[in-house]
C-alpha cells in the first residue's frame, strides 16, 4: 500500500474461490440500506426487519430458494460504513466477509446493496469491498423511490466506473431480483478490470473517490420527502416532544388493557365451552381429571393472554417499523445520561417490554463494551410480555374495579402502571450502581442515525405477530403443557391420596417456611419453583395446583387465589415478579452475548436477592396498611 | 496527513477571513463545512465513515428536546451527536442553507 491519499491501482480478480462456483453469497451494505428485507425476498424466509439502524447484529444464513437457487447459501450481516469494526455487530460483518469467522464459510461473491436515496455517502462502502476481490453485483436499493422523488443515476457509467454490474432494485416490492439470478449464473464471465480504487482505510479519500463516481454518473440524489422533517418538528419539538413521548407509552399502555382485555374475556369463553364440551364427551374418571383439570386448566389459564401478548407485540412493532425509536432513544438521551448510558441503550429497553431475549441481542449496536453489559444487565427488568399473565391475574383477583381520577385512569390500570415503572426504576437504579462501580467506563460517544419515517407494511406487522403467535402457542403446548403433566401426577401420587399428602405437597411444605414471610402458600412456592423456567408457567402451575385441591376445584381461578392469599401476599407476589429472574431464555442469551456464565450467576442472584426483599417489604407495608 | 494541528488552524482563520466554529456552536437552521477533525482515532474514523470528511457539507437540524443531542443534516442524512462530541469537529460557518 502507497504512503498517501493518491488513487493506486488494485487488480480486481473476478475468480472465486472455487473457479466457476459460488456457494456462498454474501450480503454487505451500510445499516438500514435494506439488507434483511431482500434476505428475506432471497430465502422465503423472515428475518426481523425494521426501521433503525443496527436491526441485524449477526450473521444470519438461508438458501436463495426465493429465486430458485436453493444450492446456494446466502448470508445477511449487520450493517456497516466501512470495514473497521466500531461496534460488536460490525466487528461480526467484517470477519464473515473476510472469512474469518469460526463456523461462517467465506464468501465467494457478494451483493453490495446500497440505498439509492443517499448514494453518493454509500458508495464509500463500495471502495473497501470492492478491494476484497470478490465478484460484486451493486445493488441500487429503493430506486423506485428514488426516481419517483426525481433522482437520477446512470446505472451503465457507474457499472463502467467499477468494473462491476450493477442494477436498480426494490426489496420492498421485490422487483429487479431476476438481475441477481442472471449475475449468479454469469459472474465468471467476468472480465478482470483494472479499478482505481482509493487507500485503503482512508475516509477522505474514499469520500473523494465517491463524489468523483456519483458526478460522472450523473448522481442526482431525490428531493429529500419534506415530512420526516415536519413530523420531527413535531416529534422532537421542545414541549411536543415529550408530550408526545408520554401520549405513546400511555397509549400503548391503554390500549393494551382496555382493548386487551375484552379479546381475553372472549378467548376464555372460547377455552371454557370447548373444554366442558370435550369434558361431556369424556365423562368421569382419572383421564377426565388429567385431561380437563390438569392439562387443559393449565394450558387455557395461559392462552387466554394471547390476545394482549399480540397487542402489545403490534405497538411494539409499530414503533420499530416506522422509525420512531430513534426519536425515542434521541429523546431520553438526557435521562441515559445521568445513569450513565446513552440513548441508544434506551432502544433495548424499550423492546423489551415486549421480550427481553431480542432486546438483549440488539445490545450489539451499543459500541463501548461495558455500557453494552450494563444494559444487558438491567434489561430482564423491563416488563416484559411473559409477566402480563401473572399482573393480570393477581390484579384481576385483588384489586377492586373503582375509577379514581374521574372515568379516565381505573385502580386496576393504576397498579399495572405502577408495576411498569417498578421494573423501569430498578432498571435504571442497577444501570447507576453498575456504572459506577464494576462497570464504570469512560463516556461513550453518542453517535445515532435517524432514519426517515417511513409508514409499516401490513405484511411486515403481520408476520411478525403472526411468528409471535406461534411462538407462544408452542410454549404453551410443549413447555407449559409438560410441566402441567408433571405436576398432575406429582399432585396425584401416591395413588388416591389428598393433595396435601402428595410428593407435590411435601416438597411444597419443605419449601413453605422460606416464602411464609412473603405472605405465599406452597402452592405459590411450587408456582415459583415452575416459574424458574419461564414466568408465565407459574398461571398454568397454579390452574393445575388449584384444579387437583377438591377445596378449590369449584372455583374459577382467581376466586381460588382470593381463597389462598391475602392482599399483602398477592401484592408481593406480583412485586417478587417484577424484580425475579425467571427465564431460562433469557440466562442463556446473556451467557451468550457475554461470553461467559459469570454475568448470567451474577445477575440470577442479583436479581433473586432484590424479589425476595422487595416482596417481604411490600407484604409486610400492605399488610400494615389494609 | 489531513488532520492539521492547531497552529495551521490559526492560519486558515486568518486567510479565510471566515470564522471557524465547533460544529456544537452552530445555531440551528445555519450549515457550515467541515474543517477537521479532533477526536479519538476510533471515534474519527466512525464519523468520517458516516460523512463527516472535511469539505462536507452540514446542517443543525434541531435540537433534542432537552437541548442536547443535537440533529446534524450531512450526506443526505441525519445523525444524533450530543455537545461533547461536536465540539471536537471544525466546521467553517457559511450563509447559505442546505436543504
Amino acid at each position: 500500500m502507497s504512503s498517501c491519499c493518491t488513487p493506486q491501482t488494485v487488480d480486481l480478480d473476478p475468480t472465486p474461490r472455487i473457479p466457476g462456483k459460488v456457494k456462498t453469497v454474501a450480503l454487505v451494505g451500510p445499516p438500514n440500506s435494506g439488507k434483511s428485507t431482500l434476505f428475506n425476498r432471497l430465502t422465503g424466509l423472515r428475518q426481523k426487519v425494521a426501521n433503525y439502524p443496527g436491526v441485524t447484529v449477526e450473521q444470519h444464513f438461508g438458501k436463495m430458494s426465493g429465486i430458485d437457487r436453493s444450492d446456494l447459501t446466502l448470508i445477511d450481516l449487520p450493517g456497516i460504513y466501512s470495514l473497521n469494526s466500531y461496534s460488536e455487530d460490525a466487528r461480526v460483518a467484517i470477519e464473515v466477509l473476510t472469512g474469518k469467522m469460526p463456523g461462517t464459510p467465506a464468501p465467494d461473491a457478494v451483493l453490495l446493496v446500497l440505498d439509492s436515496l443517499h448514494l453518493e455517502r454509500q458508495l464509500m462502502l463500495a471502495a473497501p469491498v470492492l478491494a476484497l476481490g470478490l465478484p460484486v453485483l451493486l445493488l441500487l436499493n429503493m430506486s423506485d423511490v428514488m426516481e419517483a422523488r426525481g433522482g437520477v443515476v446512470d446505472t451503465l457509467a457507474l457499472a463502467q466506473e467499477l468494473g462491476v454490474p450493477v442494477a436498480k432494485i426494490s426489496a420492498a416490492r421485490g422487483t429487479g431480483l431476476d438481475a441477481i439470478t442472471h449475475f449468479l449464473n454469469q459472474h465468471s464471465a467476468n472480465s478482470a478490470p483494472q479499478l482505481e480504487l482509493p487507500v485503503v482505510g482512508n475516509a477522505r479519500s474514499y469520500r473523494q473517490w465517491a463524489t468523483g463516481i456519483s458526478t460522472r454518473t450523473k448522481y442526482k440524489a431525490p428531493i429529500s420527502s419534506t415530512w420526516t422533517r415536519r413530523l420531527d418538528s413535531v416529534l422532537l419539538g421542545r414541549i411536543s416532544g415529550p408530550l408526545v413521548f408520554l401520549a405513546v407509552v400511555i397509549a400503548v399502555f391503554q390500549v393494551v388493557f382496555t382493548l386487551g382485555q375484552p379479546l381475553s374475556d372472549g378467548m376464555q369463553e372460547l377455552l371454557n365451552r370447548s373444554g366442558d364440551a370435550v369434558g361431556h364427551l369424556m365423562g368421569s374418571g382419572w383421564m377426565e381429571s388429567l385431561l380437563i383439570d390438569g392439562v387443559w386448566k393449565g394450558a387455557a389459564s395461559i392462552l387466554v393472554f394471547l390476545p394482549q401478548i399480540l397487542l402489545l407485540f403490534l405497538f411494539i412493532g409499530v414503533l420499530e417499523d416506522s422509525g420512531y425509536l430513534a426519536r425515542a432513544a434521541l429523546i431520553a438521551d438526557r435521562v441515559m445520561r445521568t445513569i450513565g448510558l446513552n440513548g441508544k441503550a434506551f432502544i433495548p429497553l424499550l423492546s423489551a417490554y415486549a421480550c427481553a431475549v431480542p432486546a438483549i441481542m440488539a445490545t450489539r449496536t451499543i459500541e463501548n463494551k461495558r455500557d453494552r453489559f450494563a444494559t444487558i444487565l438491567v434489561t430482564p427488568f423491563m416488563t416484559c410480555s411473559a409477566r402480563l399473565p401473572i399482573y393480570t391475574l393477581m390484579i384481576a383477583a385483588f384489586i377492586p374495579n373503582k375509577h379514581i381520577l374521574g372515568n379516565f385512569f381505573g385502580m386496576r390500570a393504576a397498579v399495572m402502571l405502577a408495576l411498569y415503572l417498578l421494573g423501569f426504576v430498578a432498571a435504571l437504579a442497577t444501570a447507576r450502581l453498575l456504572k459506577s462501580s464494576i462497570l464504570k467506563a469512560s463516556a461513550a460517544p453518542f453517535i445515532l442515525e435517524l432514519p426517515q419515517y417511513r409508514v409499516p407494511t401490513l405484511r411486515s406487522l403481520g408476520l411478525r405477530l403472526f411468528d409471535r403467535g406461534m411462538v407462544f402457542c408452542k410454549q404453551a403446548g410443549t413447555v407449559i403443557l409438560s410441566v402441567t403433566l408433571v405436576l398432575w401426577a406429582l399432585s396425584h401420587i401416591p395413588f388416591g391420596t389428598s393433595l396435601p399428602d402428595s410428593i407435590i405437597g411435601h416438597i411444597g411444605r419443605w419449601i413453605e417456611p422460606a416464602i411464609h414471610p412473603l405472605g405465599f402458600t406452597w402452592k405459590i412456592g411450587i408456582g415459583l419453583l415452575s416459574s424458574v423456567i419461564a414466568r408465565e408457567v407459574i398461571v398454568g402451575t397454579l390452574g393445575t395446583l388449584y384444579g387437583a385441591d377438591p377445596a378449590t376445584q369449584s372455583l374459577s381461578l382467581q376466586a381460588a387465589l382470593r381463597h389462598d392469599l391475602t392482599l399483602g401476599g398477592a401484592m408481593a407476589l406480583v412485586v417478587f415478579f417484577a424484580f425475579a429472574m425467571q427465564c431460562t431464555s433469557t440466562l442463556a442469551i446473556v451467557k451468550r452475548e457475554t461470553n461467559s456464565w459469570k454475568w448470567p450467576a451474577l445477575q440470577f442472584a442479583y436479581m433473586s436477592v432484590l424479589a425476595y426483599v422487595g416482596a417481604l417489604l411490600t407484604n409486610v407495608l400492605v399488610s400494615r396498611i389494609f | 496527513m489531513f488532520y492539521s494541528s492547531f497552529p495551521v488552524r490559526e492560519e486558515t482563520f486568518h486567510y479565510s477571513g471566515k470564522a471557524l466554529i465547533a460544529l456544537s456552536e452552530l445555531k440551528t437552521g445555519r450549515s457550515g463545512v467541515v474543517e477537521d477533525l479532533e477526536l479519538p482515532e476510533e471515534v474519527q474514523h466512525h464519523l468520517m465513515h458516516m460523512g463527516f470528511v472535511p469539505e462536507a457539507r452540514v446542517l443543525a437540524v434541531r435540537r433534542a428536546p432537552a437541548g442536547d443531542p443535537t440533529v446534524y443534516s450531512i450526506a443526505g442524512f441525519e445523525v444524533a451527536l450530543r455537545r461533547e462530541t461536536a465540539q471536537w469537529i471544525r466546521v467553517r460557518e457559511d450563509k447559505g442553507q442546505v436543504k
